[in-house]
């Protein structure tokens, strides 16, 4: 209880003082010290919720599950980690005449409160505070995206607001829908639209109604998630916005926005009799990870490339969710983990790389295991990670999804492969020449913080190899709960 | 309460008109009081409905509702339209007559849409669902075919309101924590937007989002 406010407090305050005191020098400290705080908040609540089981809050708005609550431990680990990185990575920037103070005061101030919206998103048990959480979310990074003012930072800003904007109000009338349905049920007020109360009586709510909700719900969230054809703000923004940004959208929004399509899947999975919602999901997934992997082959600038590799690996989450059952769903989740950890990891790398060479165009980032090894390493392992090679996390999680996948919707399987053989080409012939090839460009005068690149990885490689006993507890009953 | 009723079949035709009114008007400022006068339908209809079935907490969103949407926003817009001085008349993506016809076709299509749902309502306000969706439609319409950032902000902020409508006539209303926490987002997101005018003003000089096709166009070649 007292972790959840704390979990939750932690950030607004760390905004506020970082909005009030205005960029200091020791800005990016308060900055890690604030996101330090909120991890280890969030890991008393974890280990609260190891020993107790599930916690409900404060009037049961609260709701702390074996679903949630390794994602909320993951947003705070990877919202720390993006604070340490940006404090050598967004001095380098003020250096390059790129940021002056008040946009580093907005950046700081707007990155806590962003991680707020984050964790609310997730503790929330009311779908309403869920819809609000994820609209905040996008109102407190669109100026981030635009942080550098340029004319194509203002237009990835824009449509990022509108797109976002337009898709979350269909997500609304999906949350008015099933409020709809719910209050039949549960009598209006603040009731019906707790999480555990609609849970509780799903097998009664109006099948359909619920199914033109989850429509609603799945097209809104699924704005947010990436899922092509929603896709079109996902790069723009991964692009053109500061690095650290680029890391938390990919490593955190996509994770918690996928979570809501989740959380809505599981109502309506009990409402209705087919597998309605599990199809729209699988069609979904499949489509955006075929045609994200084929336009990866087209891409020129090196954040947009990971970023329509992002759309490709939600692609594949939200399919295995579609599939279903206990292996799908842990993998499912196994893959939202090292995804995001990876993801982020490889953005850090990226955003060095791009710092060293002095532009995003790919042909133009060249030989950087001569000008800095630890970037470069950072890079070619990153990318193998997310790859999907043996024995990274990725691989585990690939390999359980396509397993499932023969045996649920063997049609699927050749597609997902095909996929994932184009993307591996695209990818990794990108990356090769960046990291090996010749070069002429000088070291940076600020050294890089690939501390945070190493430790993802290397967690990575671990739930490559082994998974903790208490984690896989977790996604094995957050499988059982999704169904 | 008959005349309660009548009352509020009422309101919902007015803010249908006015959906259409906002869809062929050109004028950035009478936009603004089209949306001004869509927020006052849309208060008195909640009134209306918070009087004849004796939803108390109905009578806050009426507050809420009037407060931001009458007063606050239309005045901020107006505050930015002076500031950044848009005086033009502008034109839409399509004439005003086919933007007209599709309108139409669109509230044939949300009337349908909303027969199964309205079925099943057991609100007096049932039969004012399929404007509420049409309502949606149009604001929707409005922000694809307007190339200018204030009008398609305007066509944002409307479809709110349709939203707010459907959530009133289809469960009279939603909780209040939740209206309150999209009230703010909306705040929020207008006073952020506001920011944002200037960051475009300042960059291109106009606010004609013709300009911001950049990324399209390069998308995957120039780039």
């Amino acid at each position: 209880m007292i972790e959840i406010i704390l979990v939750l407090a932690l950030p607004v305050t760390g905004a506020a003082v970082l909005a009030l005191v205005g960029h200091r020098a020791c800005a990016p400290l308060v900055n890690i010290v604030a996101s330090l705080c909120t991890l280890v908040a969030a890991a008393a609540l974890t280990i609260r919720v190891v020993e107790n089981g599930p916690l409900l809050a404060l009037g049961n708005q609260f709701l702390v599950d074996p679903f949630n609550v390794f994602l909320v431990a993951l947003t705070a680990f990877v919202g720390f980690t993006t604070a340490v990185f940006s404090r050598p990575y967004m001095a380098i920037e003020e250096q390059h005449g790129r940021l002056n103070p008040a946009r580093l005061r907005l950046y700081h101030s707007m990155f806590q409160l962003f991680n707020f919206t984050m964790l609310l998103a997730l503790l929330t048990n009311n779908v309403g505070i869920l819809w609000v959480a994820m609209e905040a979310a996008t109102l407190t990074t669109v100026l981030l995206v635009s942080l550098y003012r340029t004319p194509a930072s203002l237009e990835a800003a824009w449509k990022y607001f509108i797109l976002c904007g337009v898709g979350i109000a269909q997500a609304l009338f999906g949350t008015i829908l099933l409020y709809f349905a719910a209050e039949k049920l549960l009598g209006a007020g603040g009731g019906a639209l707790l999480w555990t109360e609609l849970n509780a009586v799903r097998a009664n709510l109006e099948p359909t109604v619920l199914s033109l909700a989850f429509v609603f719900l799945l097209v809104g969230y699924g704005t947010k998630v990436g899922l092509v054809p929603l896709h079109n703000w996902l790069p723009d923004a991964h692009a053109e916005g500061p690095t650290p940004v680029s890391a938390v959208l990919s490593g955190l929004l996509l994770n918690v926005a996928l979570y809501a399509v989740v959380r809505c899947k599981i109502l309506v999975d009990g409402a209705l009799p087919g597998a309605f919602a599990r199809n729209l999901m699988i069609g979904f997934g499949l489509l955006s990870v075929v045609v994200a992997s084929f336009l990866l082959s087209r891409q020129k600038d090196i954040k947009r490339l990971f970023a329509y590799s992002s759309i490709e690996h939600m692609g594949i989450i939200t399919f295995a969710f579609g599939i279903g059952g206990p292996i799908a769903n842990f993998a499912g989740l196994l893959h939202m983990t090292v995804h995001s950890l990876t993801k982020s990891a490889i953005f850090f790398a990226a955003g060095h790389a791009a710092q060293k060479a002095g532009t995003q165009i790919m042909d133009d980032i060249r030989g950087l295991i001569t000008i800095s090894p630890v970037v470069g390493w950072g890079l070619a392992i990153g990318a193998l990670a997310i790859l999907g090679m043996p024995p990274f996390g990725v691989f585990a999680s690939e390999f359980l999804i396509l397993t499932s996948a023969m045996r649920e919707q063997p049609w699927a399987t050749p597609f997902l492969l095909i996929a994932l053989g184009v993307a591996f080409a695209a990818i990794f012939s990108r990356v090769q020449p960046m990291v090996f090839g010749e070069t002429t460009a000088a070291r940076l005068p600020v050294r890089p913080a690939m501390m945070p690149v190493f430790v993802h990885l290397s967690l990575v490689l671990m739930l490559g190899l082994w998974i903790p006993p208490f984690l896989a507890d977790w996604y094995r009953s957050a499988a059982k709960l999704i169904g | 309460m008959q005349i309660g009723f009548q009352l509020i079949n009422l309101f919902a035709a007015i803010l249908l008109l006015l959906a259409f009114a906002m869809l062929a008007q050109r004028r950035v400022v009478s936009l603004i009081s089209l949306f001004a006068a869509q927020g006052l339908v849309l208060a008195m209809s909640t009134a209306v409905v918070a009087y004849t079935t004796g939803q108390p907490h109905l009578y806050q969103s009426t507050a809420l509702t009037l407060l931001l949407k009458v007063f606050f926003l239309p005045w901020l817009l107006r505050r930015l339209v002076r500031k950044l001085d848009v005086r033009w008349e502008f034109e839409g993506l399509i004439n005003v007559s086919t933007t007209m016809l599709i309108g139409i076709v669109l509230v044939v299509f949300s009337f349908n849409l909303a027969v199964p749902i309205s079925q099943l309502a057991s609100t007096v306000t049932r039969s004012t669902l399929g404007i509420a969706m049409a309502c949606i439609m149009l604001s929707f319409l409005m922000m694809i075919t307007r190339r200018k950032a204030i009008p398609q902000v305007i066509g944002f902020l409307s479809m709110e309101n349709g939203l707010f409508f459907a959530a009133t006539s289809a469960t009279y209303g939603m909780p209040m924590v939740v209206e309150l926490g999209i009230a703010l987002d909306v705040l929020v997101g207008m006073l952020i937007l506001g920011v944002f005018f200037f960051q475009i003003r300042e960059q291109f000089d106009s606010l004609d989002l013709t300009h911001l096709e950049q990324l399209k166009e390069h998308d995957g070649e120039a780039r």
